[in-house]
């Protein structure tokens, strides 16, 4: 499995919150080569892997298939599409961004802005309700391919980096679905310590709402969320942060299983894996909360790849990253915690 | 090659304000079958002369300008990433969060942005500045980028030529590749008189080629091709909207820089009419291009400028109605002959 493409071609696909397919149809055909049984169910793709023995406890792993986005509210007569916010997204770095509209079919637009031959002083960040996109079309025009309620996203490529950085717009989670399916590759035809469920959720964005419905149908008794989380960068809090290029950030939390967080840890240090830890105060923003509290409840814990500029057609990564999330994940399954 | 064509090749090309070469090379590709002498003046702008059947009683000069706005390298910090500034004027918040290309090699790279989760309520409300902003071409020290990365490298905007619907485009650079189609287009024409054609660099940073080479040519008359600012978007009203997309070619009385001559203006308007395009001023005094420069050099030129309407100027996705790119082009070549006719 070469990672590169597999984030690429991942992180490309397009799936914003609550309208996952295309980016889940691909997630699962690549899922399906190592879990027969893949399926969308609930809007999750779920699949096996691996031993069905049921003496064996039953781990979870988790990332989400969902990207920020936008969708339409409104058109107006004048063929502009009013639009609000699927997930977290930063206005500041809204005007004149290009982005793609996905109705019958997709189309190009881009943001409006107002050009600083006409502003005076700093323009100040504009609300949702007082920006639109234009797609060059009449609202006549518009009437035949987008409906409200069609969602909407950055229009951005990937790109590599100098060494094995890279750049592009959905790497979080798509390079946590990567080093999944990078660990699968991995555990192929291996003893696993646990029966494995594989979950590439739906909604995280919008508050976890795809891990909440998996953990009631899977009840496990171990989960993990592969997600990513913030790398140091200029104007970040280094303090808070992982780097890039150290390996998979282990979280530490009240909410979270320390008997998994010194596995993992264990597991990284026993198989000479770099790995960085996470330490939050209460609950950790990622699919872990649904899964710990989710049915029964389970042991969770995160693993995070490490990310600068975050929610933007600017994230980056490092692809070593991902190869040694996929790594520790192979390894943890493998070893037991 | 269609006009659409044309102008996506050009856009395509890098050429911030300083750094023009590739641009001249492709345009001197292009017209120098088509015309008696050319040449590429100490700044850099090219010159072209072109016969026509007559030689007219005053001097014509067409300009348009090669630059385009983008950014410099202006140093290289300890953790590798790149402190930049803008080369003309570019707000933030068209830089932050974009992918961009860097110096001659084009390494990519992005504008960072710190993670929203991590800003306060009233940083998600402050617009991003310059001087706040770094670029990020993914090395880990300020030594592996210095094997990439040269200060005063230039820094382009990553974006590409993209239809939107039937009728409109999107790209970087339009500002002012439109006025360089259109002049090349001309150059292709058999001409009722002779002409010059200047292709400048350096209008993005205060009108620096034109004044430079409309001293030199010293001309009766001038018409300017540029591309401007239309604000014809969602909760502009009024005056503010400046000019429409598909309202044909702008021909202003006045912006920043000029006061238009009059004659001129209104013979715009009568050959818009006759010749059945629209045609439109602007309805704000803003802006300004390299008539500012040149109607003041020399002892005066007499000068008009006709503009492709353009929305989201100065950013990477300008977006034009190329109707009024090929209005703007009958308009030209029409307004031109009557200029040598006057």
């Amino acid at each position: 499995m070469d990672i590169k493409d597999t984030v690429f071609r991942l992180s490309e696909a397009y799936g914003a919150s609550g309208s996952e397919s295309p980016a889940a149809q691909l997630a699962l055909e690549m899922l399906r080569e190592y879990c027969p049984d893949a399926q969308i169910a609930g809007g999750n793709i779920i699949g096996s892997f691996g031993t069905e023995d049921s003496s064996l406890p039953l781990l979870l792993i988790d990332a989400h298939i969902d990207q920020i986005g936008m969708i339409v509210n409104y058109i107006t007569d004048d063929g502009f599409i009013k639009f609000s916010a699927l997930g977290g997204l930063d206005r500041r770095l809204l005007p004149a961004q290009p982005v793609i509209v996905h109705g019958k079919r997709d189309i190009c637009g881009v943001i409006c802005s107002v050009p600083p031959h006409l502003t005076s002083g700093a323009a100040e960040v504009l609300q949702f309700d007082e920006t639109a996109i234009d797609t060059g079309m009449t609202k006549e025009e518009l009437s035949e391919i987008v409906q409200l309620g069609d969602t909407i996203t950055f229009d951005v490529k990937c790109r590599e980096l100098v060494g094995s950085r890279v750049a592009g717009g959905a790497f979080d989670d798509r390079c946590g679905i990567a080093s999944i399916l990078y660990a699968l590759e991995l555990l192929k035809d291996k003893e696993l310590k646990y029966r494995v469920k594989v979950v590439f959720s739906s909604q995280e964005e919008l508050g976890e709402r795809g891990a909440k419905i998996a953990a009631a149908r899977i009840c496990p008794d171990v989960a993990l969320a592969v997600d990513v989380s913030f790398a140091y960068a200029l104007g970040e809090d280094e303090l808070k942060c992982g780097k890039l290029g150290k390996g998979p950030m282990i979280g530490i939390a009240p909410s979270l299983s320390r008997d998994i967080s010194n596995g993992l840890i264990e597991t990284a240090k026993a198989e000479d894996i770099p790995c960085q830890t996470e330490v939050m105060n209460g609950s950790t923003g990622t699919n872990a909360d649904q899964y710990s509290v989710g049915g029964t409840g389970a042991k969770a814990c995160t693993v995070s790849i490490p990310l600068r500029n975050m929610h933007t057609p600017a994230e980056v990564i490092d692809l070593i990253d991902v190869e040694l999330t996929g790594r520790l994940i192979a390894a943890f399954i493998g070893r037991g915690e | 090659m269609t006009m659409k064509e044309l102008l996506k090749e050009l856009c395509l090309i890098d050429g911030v304000s300083g750094d023009e070469t590739a641009v001249r090379e492709a345009i001197t590709e292009k017209i120098k079958n088509v015309c008696d002498e050319y040449y590429t003046d100490k700044l850099g702008s090219l010159i072209c002369f072109k016969k026509g059947r007559k030689t007219p009683a005053h001097k014509l000069m067409i300009c348009a300008h090669m630059d385009e706005v983008g950014f410099i390298v202006t140093a290289i910090h300890s953790d590798g990433t790149l402190a930049f500034d803008t080369v003309g004027g570019v707000d933030a918040s068209v830089v932050i969060g974009r992918q961009v290309r860097v110096g001659k090699k084009r390494i990519n790279g992005v504008v960072g942005s710190t993670a929203v989760h991590n800003l306060s309520k009233e940083q998600r409300e402050k617009a991003p500045k310059i001087k706040e902003l770094y670029i990020d071409i993914g090395a880990y020290s300020k030594e592996e980028a210095e094997k990439h990365v040269s200060y005063g490298d230039c820094v382009y905007f990553a974006s590409e030529f993209v239809q939107l619907g039937e009728r409109r485009v999107r790209s970087k650079a339009i500002d002012d590749r439109a006025g360089c189609a259109m002049m090349i287009r001309l150059m292709h024409e058999e001409l009722e008189y002779d002409t010059y054609f200047v292709f400048n660099v350096q209008e993005e940073i205060g009108l620096r080629g034109s004044r430079v080479s409309a001293t030199a040519l010293a001309p009766d008359f001038a018409i300017v091709l540029e591309a401007t600012t239309a604000a014809d978007i969602d909760g502009a009203e009024g005056g503010k909207r400046v000019c429409s997309l598909g309202g044909g070619p702008v021909v202003s009385f006045m912006d920043r820089s000029t006061v238009y001559d009059k004659e001129l203006y209104r013979l715009a308007f009568d050959i818009a009419a006759q010749e059945g395009i629209p045609c439109q001023t602007k309805t704000m005094i803003a802006g300004g291009n390299d008539a500012g420069a040149i109607h003041i050099s020399g002892t005066g030129v007499r000068t008009i400028a006709v503009s492709v309407p353009c929305r989201y100027l100065h950013s990477p996705s300008s977006v034009i109605q190329t109707s009024d790119l090929d209005d703007s082009y009958t308009l030209v070549k029409k307004l031109a002959q009557r200029i040598c006719e006057l």
